[in-house]
């Protein structure tokens, strides 16, 4: 008999289908991972499993754990089972633990909740459990608080808590999404050597294909709330019967055909650029002291030249960006562009650069029209255009990204977050800059509007001899989109060199790691072959 | 913690000097010379003279500056002009009326507020939640005054079972004293409890959206628990920042409740004199508010670090 067993479950919400008859198993010891894009149900699938539901829903079918089904069970029954029959792990490690408690007092409320434990077997217990996930108690006392520890720490808490009574189910949704490579392949690690050693069935919800072919025993591909696809991830891998599994894959391994880069004029330069910040006074009369987030940076963009930049979170890359914008001073060196130095006194450098930021939702005043979005930077030219020359343009713009001159009278709410990204790149094209920055511009969306968005940059290059800085953590995605990338660790450019050279040879040790750290999708074609 | 402590000891420290200055130059700006005002405008010269140097006008701005300082440091506040007894002793009579009446409010409106806004939170949407929710947007829509007077219309005439006003004074024992501070405290405290609960709610409902909520319930605990162990504190940051700006008002701004029930209160103190031109106690008195009101900014963020380790660490 299978552990959990999904039998038929439909949920709706407000009359809105959210799930439509999903149905698949989990055995002990299993990996069973779910996968799909944003919409697809996934997340409210894991949720279902332990019955933390919005109150409107209305669910039919089965959920049987352990031999009870969970849709029917009282409240109290259910509050006996979350914790200590299944823990779920959840996806942003900074917000899934209470700031104002230890993490020892959070690790031992499950033990204490389910099993009436004095506080202090409870905390050795808790200990044990800190211990088992990588955070011993000599190092990490059971009196620290979350803001103490690294988000790949935190994670590591937020497991110990679901694990503390080891539950017969682990459900872990996106439980790496929020962090970086290294951190990532760690964190796997641990959910892996879990499974094996408590004999855990684990259900992972994930969008990441790659660490789902790492990760997984079997696969369940959803899609608008159905399953359309699901099965051993070898045989499913290699003979995928749905397109919209095939889709999917081809997506996550999209390759851009990007066109030659043209000319090899500077266009970018950086030069020993330093970025100090001031770190808060010690005490009244002390020196302030600073903290140097970028160490001493050079490198150099050409016209037409696609560079990608890439580190892990905290490595400067943020702040390195806001220097080159000229939006934030910096300490020592110089950035010019076009020979012209970048700073407030020259504000002709400012508008041949435009940037285009990770969140397509945020990066938008909600009240504005998309004309008036787009047509922003266009104060920035001496005689801006007006009348139907503006309109022109703004068409000519919108075209270009992919999008109607019809929708230039629409509001940003009334597009998906693909077309607003495509609306975030019209806006930084409309003044033909020379360059623009990516700053994890894709990193939001789903696999297969990310690979449009790709194809559209390559596109762009092809037609408007377009330079960028692709400043990303994703390296898959680096790779493909650049000519030349930049590795950032801790304020300093460790490696540099040609996208193909530094991904295939890595040279920096650093690079090396960070390249065995993140999970690749299996060359199918080639195993296909082979077979 | 320490250091934290020490921190927020110095910025009091800073806040009092400047505050003192502020209102030193204040006064000073202010027309009329409190000695002619004493003798009226036929004073001979050599008199008025006479009543300056009693009176400490005779030196320099900054010299009176420090002597009024240094006085209130060592618990000398100076003599009435009017009254010519000490304004220490003026002080103290009254501030036995004004904090105790502050203390019982704000005791009142968090006895009120903290469970009404917990049990709205719970029941968002329901009848529960809409029922206190009405009740609050009366209680920040009546006007104090007002309500003061029904309520001595109400429960000292109809019923009488308080005096109308006035104070007994705490000579005729603690119960006589609250007795006579019961409809003070009432009146002032129903408009502050319901932007209290309205507070408490609206925090409540934020951390009951928050992940480690999740968390919590995901652990096994009851929606009851999880508000209880996880919510309550969480919340109760913001709810601190109001109760320390309502305690400052309540100490400064009861003068209109202490008018309506004739209490003998600061806020009475300081506004027969300053009609009086009696500027020397407006500035002791003053100076006395601002105190009070930074040393409660002093307790809050002494109460936030309680409350929330990861400012403890912050400067």
């Amino acid at each position: 008999m299978s552990l959990l067993s999904i039998r038929d479950l439909s949920i709706t919400i407000d009359d809105t289908p959210i799930l439509k008859s999903v149905s698949f198993d989990i055995a002990e010891g299993e990996i069973v991972a779910v996968t799909g894009e944003s919409g697809s149900g996934k997340s409210m699938t894991a949720m279902s499993v332990i019955q933390l539901l919005p109150k409107s829903a209305r669910q039919t079918g089965e959920v049987v754990l352990d031999g009870e089904d969970m849709v029917t069970m009282p409240e109290n029954a259910l509050c006996d089972r979350r914790g200590q029959t299944v823990g779920m792990v959840f996806q942003e490690p900074m917000t899934a633990l209470n700031p104002v408690q230890t993490i020892g007092a959070q690790v031992s409320e499950t033990i204490r909740v389910h099993t009436g434990a004095s506080l202090a077997e409870a905390k050795a217990r808790a200990a044990e459990v800190l211990e088992r996930v990588g955070l011993p108690a000599d190092r990490f006392p059971l009196s620290r608080y979350p803001h103490e520890l690294s988000g790949g720490q935190r994670q590591r808490v937020v497991i110990a808590m679901a694990i503390a009574l080891r539950p017969k189910l682990l459900i872990a949704d996106e439980p790496t999404t929020a962090l970086d490579v290294t951190t990532q392949a760690q964190i796997l690690d641990l959910l892996k050597d879990l499974v094996s050693d408590f004999g855990m069935g684990l259900l992972m919800i994930t969008h990441d294909l790659a660490v789902v072919a790492d990760m997984a025993d079997r696969i369940v591909v959803m899609r608008h709330g159905e399953i359309v696809e699901q099965g051993q991830t070898q045989a499913l891998l290699r003979d995928m019967q749905h397109p919209y599994t095939k889709m999917l894959f081809e997506a996550s391994r999209h390759q851009v055909d990007m066109p030659a880069p043209q000319d090899s004029a500077p266009l970018l330069e950086l030069k020993d650029v330093v970025r100090d910040y001031d770190l808060p006074r010690r005490s009244l009369f002390a020196a302030r002291e600073s903290y140097r987030a970028v160490k001493g940076v050079s490198f150099k963009i050409d016209h037409g030249e696609r560079v990608g930049l890439v580190g892990e979170s905290g490595c400067g890359k943020s702040t390195l960006t806001k220097a080159i914008l000229g939006l934030e001073p910096i300490q020592g060196g110089s950035i010019r562009l076009d020979g012209a130095p970048v700073d407030a006194d020259h504000p002709g450098t400012r508008r041949q650069m435009q940037v285009v930021f990770q969140d397509p939702f945020g990066s938008f005043n909600p009240r504005h029209r998309v004309d008036r979005l787009i047509t922003e930077p266009l104060h920035l030219l001496d005689t801006p255009p007006e009348g139907s020359e503006r309109s022109d343009l703004v068409a000519q713009t919108l075209t270009a990204v992919g999008l109607s001159p019809d929708d230039a009278r629409k509001y940003p709410h009334q597009f998906s977050g693909g077309q607003r990204q495509r609306i975030a790149i019209a806006r930084a094209l409309i003044i033909r800059p020379q360059l623009i920055l990516f700053d994890e511009a894709v990193s939001a969306l789903d696999v297969s509007v990310r690979a449009q968005i790709l194809d559209l940059l390559a596109h762009l290059c092809a037609d408007y001899g377009l330079a960028y800085l692709f400043i990303s953590h994703d390296l898959s995605v680096v790779r493909s989109v650049t000519d030349r990338v930049l590795i950032m660790r801790a304020g300093e450019i460790v490696e540099q060199g040609a996208s193909q050279d530094v991904f295939a040879n890595p040279q920096h040790p650093y690079t090396q790691s960070l390249i065995a750290a993140a999970p690749v999708l299996p060359d199918l074609t080639q195993e296909t072959a082979h077979v | 913690m320490l250091r934290y402590t020490l921190k927020r000891l110095l910025s009091l420290i800073v806040s009092l000097l400047a505050a003192s200055v502020v209102i030193f130059l204040l006064i000073e700006i202010a027309p009329g010379d409190p000695a002619s005002f004493m003798l009226g405008v036929n004073a001979r010269p050599d008199t008025l003279a006479a009543l300056q140097a009693e009176l400490g006008l005779d030196v320099p701005k900054w010299q009176r500056y420090l002597n009024w300082i240094g006085g209130m440091v060592t618990g000398d506040f100076g003599t009435s002009y009017q009254y010519r007894t000490p304004v220490a002793q003026m002080v103290a009579d009254r501030l036995w009326v004004s904090l105790p009446l502050a203390l019982f409010a704000l005791v009142l409106s968090t006895v009120i507020a903290l469970p009404a806004g917990i049990f709205a939170a719970a029941r968002r949407g329901q009848a529960g939640d809409i029922a206190v929710m009405g009740a609050t947007q009366l209680g920040v829509a009546i006007p104090n005054f007002w309500f003061a007077m029904m309520l001595v219309l109400v429960f000292a005439i109809n019923l009488g079972w308080f005096s109308a006003g006035g104070f007994a004074g705490w000579d005729q024992g603690l119960f006589a004293g609250l007795k006579s501070l019961t409809l003070p405290a009432v009146a002032l405290a129903l408009p502050q409890a319901a932007i209290l609960a309205r507070v408490m709610r609206s925090a409540l409902l934020d951390v009951l959206g928050e992940d480690f909520m999740r968390s919590a319930r995901a652990k096994g605990l009851t929606e009851r628990q999880a508000l209880w162990r996880h919510g309550l504190r969480n919340a109760l940051i913001p709810v601190l920042t109001i109760l320390g700006l309502q305690f400052a008002f309540l100490i400064a701004g009861g003068i209109i409740i202490e008018q309506v029930f004739y209490l003998p209160g600061l806020g009475r103190l300081i506004f027969q004199s300053i009609s009086a031109r009696d500027l020397i106690v407006v500035e002791s008195v003053v100076m006395l508010l601002v105190f009070a009101v930074i040393m409660v900014n002093f307790i809050v963020d002494l109460a936030y670090a309680a409350v929330d380790p990861r400012l403890r660490l912050r400067t």
